[in-house]
């Protein structure tokens, strides 16, 4: 069967499967909607998390990044990961102890603040708005690149699927539609690298393969043999770094931070049974997750070498069939600047060759001749890591308005089925405006990306664990240091992404640290406000640091 | 008080546990790298080897731990019900 033929079957499979579990989960309450009712097991959390967590970025274009950046590309494998650590032990179990349904609600509270509670909602907004608008680009995509329909109708198709289980079934359809999405985009994943593994160093665990020696009978172990191809184009060897290591230091925080501080994540240990279930739930969540994230670095250095090997100085008359097809979707470009026909790629004015990341994924099944329907799995889980972030950020965005902003604010005498109407709504709009940025994106979304987790690390991070490890942090104290935080994050990105307030180059960062790892540095300096308003104004009331002793044992007295 | 006693017992864990959490991924991983990677380890230099898979796999392993060290320590304070 052809590979359109398989991408119809497995994709046509899996979305029957999605919308089967949005029929069985449909929800009549608030709390079914906004936390699946609180009972969610730790195994289905910890699936859930998982695919929640793993994002189009995750699946399709880091292993590409990785492939490309070397060392350097440790910086998302380890901040990626990292950040679970921090959600075990400082935030997760308390925030399922405290035991209500958004972020927004638990600042509000711990800090006796409407104010505090709108700042938390700007930060949640938009926080999920950067993220999902990246998600619904990358369900279009897939659908172009596999189905060779146009990118918006891809985009319009996977809004319709999206919108029908997480308006639905809310929190409880989006956990179980995220179960079944974690299993189809983790086989397909491992499969081809699988294969490839076993291909060049008749190794089946990629993990191991990695470190291995070529089968190709030269006996050279992997990364030596990639180390010397880069450095015979004139790259940066692979395993050493090209950024200032200052800045990988802060980049890896700054994303580690950021993920423990993503509402969609955190909201996520809102729907478990219990407070040790909360902890054990993010421990299977991260070993769920580190099965790709251990396996993407050697995906990446398996297609380097494939890539050098195949491609660089070959005759273009002798190249492969998949060269040509992907050729026809601008992912790979030859442009033969000395005419002499053979495909030159170095690291300097005389490369011949344009290669897009995204394709170290997508294509690299075909780049090692695998069979049609491990090509098709690729498309099938490409739209799973996509479409299962999504319905986790639509129902951040969607229990922010209705329950933080109307219930809570604009009209408190809202009944249960009203607020539930209006969560519905407010998921129906998400999805609208999702779709709108997926067909028409801006150009600066992954520059946003990268304030979605600087603003996390500056806003709600230290905001949740002060509120948590310490007492006496008050209102005025939190509040200052959320805002103080978040303005500082947008000038250092407005001043280098956008050039505002007189831009600036790399030579102008401050400490050298990039726009990427300034979060860490606005998370510090939150901390820092944060002491010292509380310092000169009233202390916290007693009944919150009542509150919070409350929050810090698993259960009531 | 035994509440008190409860906490006090989690912070110890925490930092311990966060201790090993930097030391495994930010010192192995980064600024130790450079030194790390004189020596191969199964085909890897070491310092890159954390980098981009010791770091995760010590991640996996601190929290397993924690959901270890916690669920005792709920049973000894009578949380655990």
């Amino acid at each position: 069967m052809s590979i359109q033929t398989w991408t119809y079957i497995l994709v046509g499979f899996t979305f029957s499967i999605y919308i089967g579990i949005a029929i069985w989960s449909r929800v009549k309450s608030t709390k079914e909607f906004y936390v699946a009712g609180g009972g969610v097991g730790a195994w289905a959390n910890g699936m859930a998390t998982a695919a929640d967590w793993m994002s189009a970025a995750s699946f399709i274009s880091m292993a590409g990044i990785i492939s490309f950046a070397g060392y350097d590309g440790a910086v998302f494998l380890m901040g990626w990961t990292g950040g679970y650590v921090l959600l075990a032990l400082l935030l997760a179990p308390y925030l399922r102890k405290f035991g209500k349904f958004t972020i927004p609600e638990f600042i509000a509270e711990r800090y006796y603040s409407q104010n505090a509670r709108l700042v938390a909602v700007f930060c949640a907004l938009i926080v999920s708005f950067t993220y999902v608008a990246g998600q619904m680009r990358g369900v279009g995509i897939v659908f172009s690149r596999f189905l060779e329909v146009d990118i918006n109708t891809g985009v319009i198709i996977g809004m319709l699927i999206v919108l029908f289980y997480a308006v639905l079934g809310g929190m409880k359809g989006i956990t179980y539609t995220q179960v079944a999405q974690y299993c189809v985009l983790i086989f397909a994943f491992m499969v081809p690298a699988i294969f490839i593994s076993i291909q060049m160093t008749g190794n089946p665990i990629p993990q191991l393969g990695f470190g291995a020696q070529l089968s190709d009978g030269s006996s050279m172990y992997l990364l030596d043999k990639l180390d010397n191809l880069n450095i015979e184009l004139g790259f940066n060897e692979y395993t050493e770094n090209t950024k200032p290591m200052i800045d990988i230091f802060a980049i890896t925080l700054a994303l580690m931070v950021g993920t423990a501080g993503l509402p969609h994540v955190i909201v996520r240990f809102f729907t478990v049974k219990k407070v040790s279930d909360a902890r054990k739930s993010a421990g299977i969540a991260l070993l769920l997750i580190a099965i790709l994230y251990t396996t993407a670095p050697a995906v990446a250095a398996f297609a380097r070498t494939n890539l050098l090997e195949t491609i660089s100085t070959n005759s273009y008359d002798e190249i492969p069939q998949w060269f040509k097809k992907w050729e026809d979707t601008g992912l790979i470009k030859f442009n033969d600047l000395n005419e002499d026909g053979v495909i030159n790629y170095s690291n300097d004015e005389n490369n011949e060759l344009y290669v897009d990341r995204d394709i170290m994924v997508l294509a690299n099944p075909e780049i090692a001749n695998l069979p049609n329907w491990v090509i098709a799995l690729v498309a099938a889980g490409g739209l799973a890591a996509a479409l299962s972030t999504a319905a986790g950020l639509l129902l951040v965005i969607s229990a922010s308005i209705s329950h933080d902003l109307i219930k809570r604010v604009i009209y408190p005498k809202i009944s249960e089925k009203g607020e539930l109407i209006i969560a519905r709504l407010s998921a129906f709009f998400a999805v609208c405006i999702a779709g709108y940025f997926g067909i028409n994106p801006p150009g600066f979304v992954a520059a946003v990306v990268a304030l979605a987790f600087g603003l996390a690390a500056a806003s709600f991070f230290p905001a949740i664990v002060m509120g948590i490890f310490y007492k006496r942090m008050n209102r005025e104290g939190a509040t200052a240091g959320m805002i103080a935080g978040i303005s500082i994050m947008l000038f250092y990105m407005l001043k280098f992404k956008f050039d505002f307030f007189g831009g600036g180059t790399e030579e102008d960062y401050w400490f050298g640290i990039s726009p990427e790892g300034f979060g860490s540095v606005a998370m510090i300096f939150n901390f820092f406000v944060a002491y010292f308003v509380m310092m000169i104004t009233p202390k916290t009331p007693k009944y919150i640091k009542k509150i919070v002793d409350n929050i810090r044992v698993p259960e009531n007295e | 008080m035994t509440n008190t006693k409860y906490w006090k017992e989690n912070v110890r864990y925490v930092l311990i546990l966060l201790f090993f959490w930097f030391l495994f991924s930010f010192l192995f991983g980064i600024i130790l790298k450079d030194f790390l990677n004189q020596f191969t380890v199964a085909g890897f230099k070491l310092g890159f080897w954390f980098a981009q898979q010791g770091s995760i796999y010590s991640f996996v392993l601190i929290i397993f731990i924690y959901v270890h060290l916690m669920n005792k320590l709920d049973k000894k304070y009578g949380f655990d019900k």
